[in-house]
């Protein structure tokens, strides 16, 4: 029996750094001090067993060896005049680097699942910069901490146990008691249940109340209606004095800002509005990322083309224009001619109109786990489990990069391996 | 009767725990439902009855539930196949369909919820 101490959780943006694990025969049996979502993940379950192929969507999978399997993704690949590559966030740094010169090889365009997420974000944060901070800077020091749209008790466990409101840090002696609370939501959440102070928002208004905390932070009160987004001017004035009180606030935002109307300009409005605080004291802003890794295939893509999502490789250099290469853009209009999908679940993750392009095209997956790309595939990969079976970088949501170990040996080959045999193909198919 | 509703998607806790899961009944159990307050949802039948959602892009079947955080007329689907039968897919030039904030009529239903397989396999 070993004992794998201080692992790391390949699960959601927190990538929690205490996990224990315990491996009897190269198995799994225990995972200690993880969420149900981390517990779910390392555990793992029934695997695609071998690669598989059919021509036919609607017809079934056969069995065949990764070499057939590998040389079928590189012709159909290969063959395409505008292919994208999508997903990459359930996996490790390593693998983005190989996704993403593959993708160059082929005139592709790359994007990871930031594009129904945090894709917004990023935009917001190119038009205003972003005031932001460790999660250790945040449990050591933020007395206020703030949760807008973002529902971290569901989709980020112990957000709050580990980094964000109950531990106790270097300036917070009592831990939960030293921290104000406030949630600002469309709806009474679980999250909202623990807050101090909850402000209801009618949804897709959160462009609107941020624009009066604003106007009230500036001086403007006079200039705000008597109720913004269905909430009264007084309890708005309250919400600035509680923010303004802070010696150091933390804000966390998740997809109720990025995903309702504003969208990015919704970021852009909450950055000015920490900005502005930050005139009265310290203040902080972080989005909350959903895959353990989708800030690390944003770092890696930063740094080796120069944009965080939605990169298109057609015209020779990398080009980036989400609303035109966006992985839902190209579908929507029914511009790709095939896809790889790669450590995310397009399948189930996009929407129909996208799903259905993706059923007409060839579409090859890479993937542990029979999921809803597998239906629309005509080329399954199955592939060890990043961060449980491969070692690797991974970034955490505040973008602090850390290393994942390996907690068994993998049965399956990694997805490195994989990508390097079908980037070998294609430059030869290509070259011939 | 038709519930007229604003409809939202998102995560929840059991939608992350079997994410990995998409061909388990615990990820059909933990995803095709609709969350509404007990008032609206009243209107529509009894919590675990089958109801079906229609938008302008499409049309879904999936479980009552009742939330109490719910204000009136917000629907709430957990991310996924079923949540996604029905959004927006438009973009709005910035990349990001419409997951949130999508006009919805809800109406109560005989028909049975489609397996994940069922329901990709609808659009292929």
């Amino acid at each position: 029996m070993t004992v794998i101490t201080d692992a790391l959780c390949p699960f959601c943006g927190c990538m929690c750094d205490d996990l224990t694990v315990i491996v009897e025969n190269n198995k799994i049996t225990e995972v200690k001090n993880a969420c149900k979502l981390g517990v779910a993940k390392i555990m793992g379950h029934h695997r695609i067993k071998a690669p598989m192929m059919r021509t036919d969507k609607k017809g079934e999978f056969k069995e065949v060896s990764y070499d057939e399997a590998i040389e079928a993704a590189a012709q159909m690949l290969a063959k395409s005049k505008r292919p994208l590559l999508y997903g990459w966030a359930s996996a490790l740094c390593e693998v983005h680097k190989k996704g993403i010169l593959l993708t160059e090889e082929l005139g592709g365009i790359i994007d990871s699942t930031a594009s129904v997420c945090h894709g917004p974000s990023v935009l917001g944060i190119h038009e205003k910069g972003i005031p932001t901070a460790s999660l250790g800077q945040a449990k050591n020091r933020a007395d206020v901490v703030v949760f807008w749209g973002c529902n971290p008790v569901h989709a980020h466990p112990r957000h709050m146990g580990h980094y964000s409101v109950f531990p106790k840090g270097f300036f917070i002696e009592k831990g939960r008691k030293s921290r104000k609370v406030i949630v600002v939501d469309v709806r009474k959440t679980e999250t909202a249940n623990m807050a101090d102070e909850y402000v209801q928002v009618e949804q897709g208004t959160d462009y609107l109340v941020l624009s009066a905390l604003r106007a009230i932070l500036a001086g403007q009160a006079a200039v705000v209606p008597d109720a913004v987004g269905g909430v009264p001017k007084e309890a708005l004035v309250k919400l600035v004095d509680t923010l303004k009180a802070a010696r150091f606030g933390a804000v966390y935002f998740g997809m109720g800002l990025t995903q309702s109307t504003g969208r990015y300009k919704n970021i852009d409005n909450a950055i000015s509005l920490i900005t502005e605080l930050n005139a009265f004291t310290k203040y902080v802003i972080t989005p909350m990322r959903g895959h353990y890794n989708v800030a690390g295939i944003g770092q890696v893509m930063t740094w080796e083309t120069g944009y965080a999502t939605a990169v298109d490789f057609a015209r020779g250099a990398p080009y980036y224009n989400p609303g035109e290469t966006a992985s839902n853009d190209v579908l929507g209009r029914e511009e790709v001619d095939a896809a790889m999908i790669i450590a995310g679940d397009a399948g189930a993750h996009f929407p129909a109109k996208s799903v259905r392009h993706l059923a007409k095209i060839p579409v090859v997956q890479i993937d542990p786990y029979w999921n809803s790309s597998t239906e629309v595939a005509n080329v399954v990969i199955p592939v060890a489990i990043c961060g449980v079976e491969v070692e690797g970088t991974a970034y955490r949501m505040d973008n602090v990069s850390l290393r994942l170990r390996k907690m068994v040996e993998p049965e399956h080959p990694t997805d490195v391996e994989i990508l390097e045999k079908i980037t070998e193909r294609v430059r030869k198919i290509k070259g011939d | 009767m038709t519930l007229k509703v604003n409809l939202i998607t998102g995560r929840t806790i059991n939608q992350g725990a079997t994410i990995e899961n998409k061909t388990s009944s615990d990820y059909q159990e933990a995803t095709a439902l609709c969350e509404l307050n007990p008032k609206d949802a009243g209107q529509l039948g009894k919590p675990g009855s089958n109801i079906k959602v229609k938008t302008a892009y499409g049309e879904v079947v999936v479980k009552l539930k009742e939330n109490n955080g719910n204000p009136d007329g917000l629907a709430f689907i957990p991310m996924g196949p079923w949540a996604n039968a029905v959004v927006d897919p438009d973009t709005k030039g910035c990349g990001m369909p419409g997951f949130k904030g999508i006009p919805a009529q809800i109406d109560a239903t005989s028909e049975k919820i489609l397996l994940m397989k069922e329901l990709i396999a609808r659009y292929k």
